[in-house]
């Protein structure tokens, strides 16, 4: 527990809900001592606004056994539960060992699912629509959050549906992304290419390779110094799986589509990263996430063939 | 401004315990209460309530609608089956509704005739009712039942008590059962117990209301009504002069006193009261009407049935104690004077409001549509631009089935020129599920300024024949990034 900054405040709370519990029993005490007077037509003889009188209504003594009950339950409770500042309490109960317990049970009563479908390759598994809901879950709980509840991603954020893969679409490709997560690490090429007409020249040839509405003569002069692009996105512009290089040719614009954004990406160059996954997701679930990620893109093709 | 009028304090003798000096403990020991049994027109009456509700209670989850349990409450599946409705947890606004009429039911039955809940239908007093007939047939009567308290112990006692709780534990268990009933199918529950296979939480709550049922009609009795009820506190609060009441004639009964059957009261100075007690005797609450209206009377006419028999008897008229109102009493009005003083304006607004909200409710759940449609837009995206430069935006809807069949689902979206819609042309959900399913509406580039604009869905649901069974709106936005 370190819940507090120093001993003073276990000691302040703990001492605290000490004394309450004590002046509760103390009122208690006094009350069952105490009387009242009463005039003899059962009233206490109180009167207020000349004729509001208060009657003699005493609670019946039974109710102090349970203002006692209340107190009993207090400090077993405090024993046996945390509450007296630092003190843990016998059972050493806590939300989050709760928490832990709760979900090592649902993960124990989920094991055998998880084993058969461990066994399973993605083909398989693809076809199971109980494997597919649990894949659909796991993706909302975990990964809809940037690449969107239907996975087609938005800006930055790549679109999961398609058969466009910057690290390759394999099955284990994937797992791999979901287990490390990706670094895309793109430096600022502006001055490897040459002055900011020749980047704008370039941006026009990147256009060109996917068939975009380019200025030809613009796209024929940066062909020249694409070179310093070649080196990760290849030679003809299909990019690189091994570094996530992506490939410019598909018409597909992750980061922004149009000349002004292939400039300043030249210019400014671009980090994109996906945080590692492996925490939080057990090598059960991670498989069937991963087969339901490589069955996004198969959706067509499967349901053609059915 | 009206002269101020100042209500008596009905003289009652003091606290017993008090001192010479009239000082009193702020606690009371709690007495007893042995009531007598009563018969007459009121307690009749309580008896066909009595029967009522508790046919209602006990058989209702015994009843079977098609496949399922006519009346269940799926907590765990959400989905509240009622007859042939089903509701969803969206639906909860036929719950405000339901209690919007409790309440105006409430206020109106106490504006016209007092306490009538809390002395007739209250399951308070229903089951205090059923425990006490029970209590009566193995510990006879109220002058019985003292003794047998006072007795030493014997075999005999330990005999009576012991039959007396074991018949009370039963029907608190039964209650208890049937309780949980409402909440899972009854039939399994039933099985599970025999078999011992029913959930730890189920076993909970059965022994759970069958202890409320056994302490609250076996021990508790009018002390929850006197420190614990609400309603009776604020149920004075729609008293007026008006009010049906259960009123001692005073004028007529005092001065009170025992008399010979032959003797003339009028002779020896006498009302018509002939302190026989038995009104305070037959009392649930054990207080003695005749000092005037208080707060622990829950009106249940006990009293007024024992003294009417009590009249019959020694050969006065009827209605000494009965059912009346203030201003009634004070002025003496006639039945009819009493009775036409109902159609004043506090319980007609009562039974226009109670009328108005009930219709609406049936009209509402008549006329409503068998499915539910919530939009909620992603998440994580707010826009996108797709192949062909096209403005997508994305769109979570769940579609909700409370119909008892599997419904089809047609989706259109309106709102802006040029809208597409990228989904399945047609979603299947089976019979009372929902899904959730994902939208795309894509817009061309340039075709609406950047900003966010209203748009609609349109769903329209098909059965398994594509009759059409109703369309729903909902509305939402479209996103077009700067």
């Amino acid at each position: 527990m370190s819940d507090f900054v120093s001993e003073f405040w276990h000691l302040y709370v703990a001492g605290l809900s000490i004394v309450s519990i004590i002046a509760c029993l103390l009122l208690l005490w006094f009350s069952g001592k105490a009387k009242a007077m009463t005039a003899n037509d059962n009233t206490t003889g109180h009167v207020w606004d000349g004729d509001l009188r208060e009657m003699n209504n005493p609670l019946p003594r039974w109710w102090v056994g349970l203002f006692i009950i209340t107190v009993v339950f207090s400090l077993v409770y405090l024993a046996f539960y945390p509450g007296l500042g630092n003190f843990a309490g016998k059972f050493g109960w806590s939300s989050q060992g709760q928490y832990e317990a709760e979900v090592a049970k649902a993960n124990e009563q989920v094991a055998p699912l998880y084993a058969k479908f461990s066994g399973m390759p993605p083909e398989q598994l693809h076809q199971d629509p109980q494997a597919m809901a649990i894949g659909n879950r796991l993706f909302m709980n975990n990964c809809a959050q940037c690449h969107g509840s239907d996975a087609r991603g938005s800006k930055s954020f790549p679109n999961l549906a398609d058969a466009d893969w910057l690290y390759g679409g394999e099955i284990d490709k994937i797992k791999e992304s979901i287990v490390n997560g990706r670094a895309g690490n793109m430096p600022p090429m502006a001055a490897a290419v040459g002055t900011p007409d020749d980047v704008r020249n370039v941006a026009h040839y990147v256009l060109s390779l996917s068939g975009s509405p380019h200025d030809s003569l613009r796209a024929s002069l940066g062909k020249s110094k694409f070179g310093a692009c070649a080196a990760c996105h290849g030679n003809d512009g299909k990019g690189n799986i091994l570094m996530g290089a992506p490939n410019l040719t598909d018409d597909i614009w992750l980061h922004g589509w149009g000349e002004n954004a292939i400039v300043e990406i030249i210019n400014k160059g671009k980090v994109n990263q996906m945080p590692a996954q492996a925490s939080k997701l057990t090598e059960g679930q991670i498989h069937v996430l991963a087969s339901y990620v490589w069955g996004l893109s198969k959706a067509k093709t499967v349901a053609a063939a059915q | 401004m009206s002269e101020r009028k100042v209500v008596p304090i009905q003289p009652v003798p003091a606290t017993p315990g008090a001192d010479e000096d009239g000082l009193v403990s702020l606690y009371v020991a709690h007495q007893k209460i042995y009531p007598r049994s009563v018969q007459g027109l009121f307690a009749r009456w309580r008896w066909v309530t009595v029967w009522l509700t508790q046919l209602v209670f006990y058989g209702l989850p015994w009843l079977d609608w098609g496949q399922r349990q006519a009346v269940l409450f799926d907590l765990e599946a959400r989905r509240f089956y009622i007859f042939g409705l089903v509701l969803y947890p969206q639906d909860f606004i036929y719950l405000t509704a339901l209690l919007v009429i409790s309440a105006f039911s409430l206020f109106l039955f106490t504006a016209v005739a007092g306490r009538l809940w809390c002395g007739y239908a209250c399951p308070q007093t229903v089951y205090s009712e059923i425990f006490m007939w029970i209590e009566r047939r193995i510990e006879g009567d109220r002058s019985a039942r003292m003794r047998l308290d006072a007795a030493d112990f014997s075999g005999g006692k330990l005999g009576k008590k012991t039959a007396k709780h074991a018949a009370w534990l039963l029907l608190s268990l039964w209650t208890g059962f049937t309780f949980v009933g409402y909440f899972a199918p009854i039939r399994e529950l039933g099985f599970d117990l025999v078999a011992g296979q029913v959930s730890a939480w189920g076993l909970f709550w059965i022994l759970f209301y069958s202890f409320a049922t056994y302490g609250n009609a076996g021990f508790m009795r009018e002390q929850v009504c006197k420190y614990m009820c609400p309603y009776a506190r604020f149920q004075s609060a729609m008293f007026d002069k008006d009010t049906l009441i259960v009123t001692y004639d005073t004028e007529r009964g005092e001065p009170r006193g025992a008399r010979s059957k032959k003797a003339d009261p009028t002779a020896l100075g006498l009302g018509a009261c002939v302190d026989c007690t038995l009104c305070v005797q037959v009392c649930p609450t054990g207080i003695d009407i005749r000092n005037g209206l208080q707060y622990e009377c829950i009106g249940c006419g006990a009293c007024a049935d024992v003294c009417d028999t009590v009249m019959d008897k020694v050969g006065y008229p009827r209605g000494l104690v009965k059912y009346s109102t203030q201003n009634a009493m004070a002025q003496g009005w006639t039945r009819d004077q009493v009775w036409r003083r109902v159609l004043r304006p506090r319980v007609l607004l009562y039974t226009g409001i109670l009328f108005a909200v009930t219709v609406a409710l049936f009209t509402h759940l008549a006329l409503r549509d068998p499915f539910k449609v919530d939009v909620e837009r992603d998440r994580a995206a707010l826009s996108r631009i797709v192949a062909g430069g096209k403005i997508e935006n994305v769109y979570r809807l769940q579609l909700m089935n409370a119909a008892e069949q599997p419904l089809h689902f047609e989706l259109r979206a309106e709102g802006l020129p040029g809208l597409l819609l990228d989904a399945e042309s047609r979603v299947r959900v089976a019979a009372t599920e929902s899904q959730w399913i994902s939208v795309r509406l894509q817009l061309p580039y340039d075709a609406a300024p950047a900003g966010s604009h209203p748009i609609s869905f349109s769903i329209r649901a098909l059965d398994e024949a594509g009759a059409s069974v109703g369309e729903i709106r909902e509305k939402s936005v479209f996103l077009v990034p700067r």
